[in-house]
């Protein structure tokens, strides 16, 4: 793999989860359990949709074959995106939604406050915008985590039930690969690896104050990143690429 | 001969299409104009990743310049977009409109901190709440007055 390769593969990743979350956040539109809830949740799944935009475009001028972003975005396969596991897992109910999204959120903080110091410009440069936001992003789902986990005994169980579920998703966050070690070594990407203690502190501290507790043991599932994905974002992606391949090229 | 300082002057006619009180120069979006062999750079940035308006800010750039002089527009996102950027003067307006400007910094890393106080637009009084951390667009959160009940936006601060 060249380092051309490596390079368009990791920021493809990158883009990949937001795109997938925003995607599935974005079902709440319409649908929010209160007002501004539903609004909350779109504007948080326009800016992971945005990020998408400024790392595909990236991307395409790393690939260097002219793409369009919307074909990288609208016009893969299934086994072609390579978003992790637990973005495209259904949003369930409310609690599940916030649970999924806090994960995410710690996670891509981490990653991003590394990627300010990338190599690369222009990945640095779109991490030092992506940050401002997604810090506001953590805010919003520590506070709920909190709220749901020491709220009710209904709210309590269901963000537990959340949690378990989810849970065995998370070690994938930290999956690294060949893309990974060749990113690393060139000072483009960033080592996982060195935050995935500050990663589980962080969700072991909110936790506490949310009463809610990390399952034991749990079977950890790993193949995203590899474009092995769970059956539900099958299901996501034949509503998210119905426009483009009904319509080819349509701009909105 | 078209100057650069003249550039900067026609792009005060262009409004943010979220908030058509604030021009793109007063909201601190327009970072550089640059004038070569007739023809005229502008580079913006984007207030946050997913604003839907900077496409149409692009087009009625051009739109508006290219009787003028040949146009093009760049995006940068370095260093990114602040509310510093406003002006003072986009401040004021934004008040007159009915949208609080924004104030200083709120930590996001202090979970259920308290937000950030927000004087009302309308009745100037400091005695308001906080509904929401996300307003009716990105940029925005959503306040109520607790005196003269009245809901309104409020810019909020990002650094
Ligand atoms: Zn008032």
């Amino acid at each position: 793999m060249t380092t051309q390769e490596a390079f368009y593969n990791y920021i493809v990743r990158l883009g990949d989860d937001s795109l997938i979350l925003g995607q599935r956040i974005s079902e709440w539109c319409g649908h929010g359990p209160i007002l501004e809830e539903d609004i909350a949740l779109t504007n948080i799944a326009l800016d992971l949709i945005g990020q998408t935009t400024n790392l595909f475009e990236l991307a395409v001028q790393i690939e260097g074959k002219g793409k369009d972003v919307d074909q990288l975005a609208f016009l893969r396969l299934e086994k072609e995106y390579t978003n992790l596991l637990l973005v495209e897992q259904p949003n369930v109910d409310f609690g599940y939604t916030i649970v999924r999204q806090f994960f995410f959120d710690v996670f891509r903080k981490l990653t991003f406050e590394a990627l300010c110091q990338s190599s690369d410009e222009k990945l640095a440069a779109i991490a030092e915008k992506s940050l401002k936001e997604i810090k506001y992003h953590l805010k919003h789902s520590s506070e709920w985590v909190i709220r749901l986990g020491d709220g009710t005994e209904e709210s309590h169980t269901r963000v537990q039930a959340a949690v378990n579920t989810l849970w065995k998703f998370t070690n994938e966050l930290f999956y690294q690969d060949e893309v990974d070690q060749k990113v690393i070594e060139l000072g483009l990407g960033v080592d996982t690896s060195l935050f995935k203690e500050a990663w589980q502190l962080h969700v072991e501290k909110v936790f506490t104050e949310a009463t809610l507790t990390i399952p034991a043991n749990t079977w950890q599932h790993e193949g995203g990143r590899k474009g092995t994905h769970t059956e539900h974002l099958g299901y996501l992606l034949s509503e998210m690429q119905y426009m483009q391949r009904a319509y080819q090229n349509m701009e909105w | 001969m078209v100057t650069e300082k003249d550039i900067w002057e026609h792009l005060e006619q262009i409004s943010d299409p979220e908030i058509p009180v604030l021009s793109i120069v007063d909201l601190g979006i327009v970072r550089t104009v640059s004038i070569t062999d007739d023809c005229c750079i502008v580079t913006i940035t984007p207030t946050y990743s997913g604003c839907p308006a900077m496409n149409v800010i692009q087009e009625d750039i051009i739109k508006l310049l290219s009787p003028t002089i040949d146009t093009k527009v760049e995006m940068t996102l370095s260093p990114a977009w602040t509310t510093d950027w406003m002006s003072e003067n986009g401040r004021n307006k934004l008040r007159e409109y009915g949208i609080a400007p924004p104030e200083h910094e709120v930590d996001k890393s202090v979970l259920f901190a308290k937000p950030t106080v927000v004087p009302c637009p309308k009745c100037k009084s400091s005695h308001t709440k906080m509904i929401s951390q996300f307003g009716s667009t990105a940029c925005k959160a959503h306040y109520q007055c607790l005196d003269c009940l009245e809901p309104f936006d409020y810019f909020k601060c990002l650094k």
